[in-house]
């Protein structure tokens, strides 16, 4: 995806300074390609114009799924494919069906919303990251910005102007092969 | 930016910059064993091996090694099931339900607490499967067709709902916990400097670059996965009261039984998590992470949860009397007057009398009292299931089917043999895995640590 491109990767030593410079960034036209960051930094996504995520929707959808599935086996189990009298019950106990209706619903939209965050993060245990600076996983939070995405509006030197005058300690370029 | 009250103690003492807490968490992680650590895992690898060779003179001659008769059918094996399920509801309780409300201390203890559910509940797991006597058909209990052209199991017992519970709450938990895991791995991906370190840690991570757009995602997954598993460990000891409580049994045939079991377990897990975290801190130097605070904070939920037990101990009583009901009256005055009154005496005195003394602040804030009385409510919450399941059995409604259990080496060595274990797989975690949640530590740093690391703190 980023192979033989050119990126200039500023490295911020606080998260509110970052959030600071994503916004004058941002306003003076520049591009930010992403931000990588060491944990979860309140405010980033909405500095950085990310829209909420709609996982919660497909973890409600799952759900939804488990418990058709649930009720469907047990339904058609014990009330059509071989009924039989237990303690005089009917042989539909719809109250003796909660619980593993609301096991099984909370199974799949656990199992679900997670399969759907790793696929949609692209996540699995054989990929290899693309590491702008390897000090973001430790205590850096580091701004990545493709050059060649922001060239009709401003070259390296402005950019990198741009990011030490809103607080980067260093910026680099990277390239990957 | 957070905003935190100005006289709650710092969770994090010591001044921590963000580097700093990836230096301390991940030191076990990167130095050699200690030899500590070799001692307590050659333990535990000994309960193993002695366990090991109970549970197979169990499985070849059968479930009759254990001291159980025609009367008591159900005794150490479902007490030690019961136990187990119970301390691992805090881990789920510490990763869930404190995060949706915002307690900010969990940050320090959730990853180890929540290693502990996963691990308890397979000790757990273990019990019923072996009680079955058979443990290759252990699948029997799952909706599968068979040979009688598909005479499916019944929907209508407690035990299969049991059977959906656990296996929802493991896998469930395992996923919670290892998606927190990921970013870690990540960190220690990046600070690896041997090949096969980079290449382990690379895979465990899934390619984790800390993202915003990834790192967006991720908290709302995380939010809607505590949002289930707040109900769902509720569920869980719910479901296995119900094993009990709808029974014809007196003493288990109770409507108090699913509040009682889950404030049970969250009080003898709270027990646990601390018996483990007074360890763990020590052993791998993270005071400054889990602090005295953390400790209080733990224990003020002991005796809370410690109440609501004893009030449900005397409810119980109360109203084998109020009601009526002569077998259920019979029941409670034989629990506590009869051949197992010591049992009782052990479960009213461990699980309501000590943990009182957590009333005062100097109790809770002690290190040594509180390690000793951890120990004290898991030995009591054992005897509380041992009363509950074992006294309401043995005395049968004909006098000539009375009896009285006496365990053999075999329920001993099948109970260490959990302990093995456990414990294995809780010392393999404390030295391969992060033991403390850097990136939600490292969140929660700047609001709790007191400390001005930062230019915004210095600005500010």
């Amino acid at each position: 995806m980023a192979s033989g491109k050119k990126f200039l990767v500023g490295v911020f030593d606080d998260e509110s300074v970052l959030i600071d410079a994503i916004g004058k960034i941002r306003n003076s036209g520049v591009k930010i390609f992403e931000v990588y960051t060491p944990f979860p930094v309140h405010g980033l996504d909405s500095a950085l114009g990310y829209k909420p995520s709609n996982l919660p929707v497909a973890a409600f959808l799952f759900g939804l799924v488990g418990t058709i599935t649930a009720l469907t086996m047990e339904i058609g189990m014990m009330g059509f494919d071989w009924p039989m009298i237990i303690g005089g019950k009917p042989f539909i106990p719809l109250p003796d069906f909660i619980p593993i209706t609301f096991e099984l619903t909370v199974l799949f939209s656990a199992l679900g919303m997670v399969f759907t965050f790793l696929i949609i993060s692209d996540l699995n245990p054989f990929k290899l990251p693309l590491m702008f600076d390897k000090r973001s996983t430790d205590d850096k939070f580091v701004m990545a910005i493709d050059i060649e995405s922001n060239h009709s509006r401003s070259n390296e030197e402005t950019i990198t102007s741009l990011l030490r005058e809103n607080g980067a300690s260093e910026v680099n370029s990277k390239t990957f092969e | 930016m957070q905003i935190t009250s100005p006289v709650r103690p710092p969770l994090v003492t010591g001044g921590k910059t963000y580097h700093d807490v990836t230096a301390d968490v991940c030191r076990p992680v990167e130095s050699a064993p200690s030899k500590a650590w070799i001692a307590a895992l050659g333990f535990a690898l000994m309960l193993l091996g002695f366990g090991l060779y109970c549970v197979y003179r169990l499985v070849w001659d059968g479930i009759g090694m254990w001291g159980l008769n025609k009367t008591i059918g159900w005794s150490w094996d479902i007490t030690n099931f019961v136990w187990w399920i119970g301390i691992g509801h805090a881990g789920t309780l510490i990763s869930a339900i404190l995060l949706l409300f915002r307690q900010k201390w969990r940050t320090s203890i959730n990853r180890a607490a929540e290693a502990m559910t996963i691990f308890a509940v397979i000790s757990a797991a273990m019990f019923p499967v072996l009680h079955m006597g058979r443990p290759w058909v252990g699948y029997w209990p799952l909706p599968l067709p068979n040979t009688f052209g598909s005479l499916w199991v019944n929907f209508n017992s407690p035990l299969l709902w049991d059977v959906f519970a656990i296996s929802t709450y493991f896998t469930v938990s395992l996923v919670f916990w290892y998606l927190g895991l990921v970013p870690d791995f990540a960190t220690i991906r990046d600070r690896a400097t041997s090949k096969f370190r980079q290449i382990f840690y690379g895979m465990l991570s899934m390619g984790w670059d800390g993202a915003a757009k990834t790192w967006s995602r991720y908290e709302a997954v995380a939010l809607v996965l505590a949002g289930v598993s707040a109900p769902l460990v509720l569920s869980v000891h719910t479901i296995v009261s119900m094993d009990f409580a709808t029974s014809l049994i007196p003493g288990w045939h109770t409507t108090i039984f699913p509040p009682y079991f889950v404030s049970g377990a969250i009080f003898s897990g709270f027990a646990m998590v601390l018996t483990l975290m007074l360890i763990t801190r020590v052993v791998f130097r993270l005071e400054d992470y889990i602090t005295i605070e953390h400790i209080e904070s733990m224990n003020k939920i002991i005796v809370l949860t410690g109440s609501i037990v004893g009030i449900a101990y005397i409810s119980e009583l109360f109203i084998a009397w109020y009601s009526g009901v002569p077998y259920e009256s019979y029941c409670f005055l034989n629990r506590a007057t009869g051949p197992y009154w010591w049992a009782y005496a052990m479960m009213m005195s461990c699980n309501v009398i000590t943990p009182q003394l957590f009333w005062l602040r100097f109790v809770r804030r002690n290190i040594v009292i509180t390690f000793i009385l951890s120990i004290i409510v898991n030995i009591g919450m054992w005897f509380e299931r041992f009363v509950i399941i074992c006294t309401s059995l043995h005395r049968d409604y004909l006098p000539s089917s009375w009896a009285y259990f006496k365990p053999t080496m075999y329920d001993v060595g099948v109970y260490l043999f959990s302990f093995g274990v456990f414990f294995t797989l809780f010392f393999l975690f404390t030295k391969f895995f992060p033991v403390i949640n850097m990136s939600e530590l490292k969140a929660v740093l700047k609001s709790s640590s007191g400390s001005s690391n930062s230019q915004s703190n210095k600005r500010a």
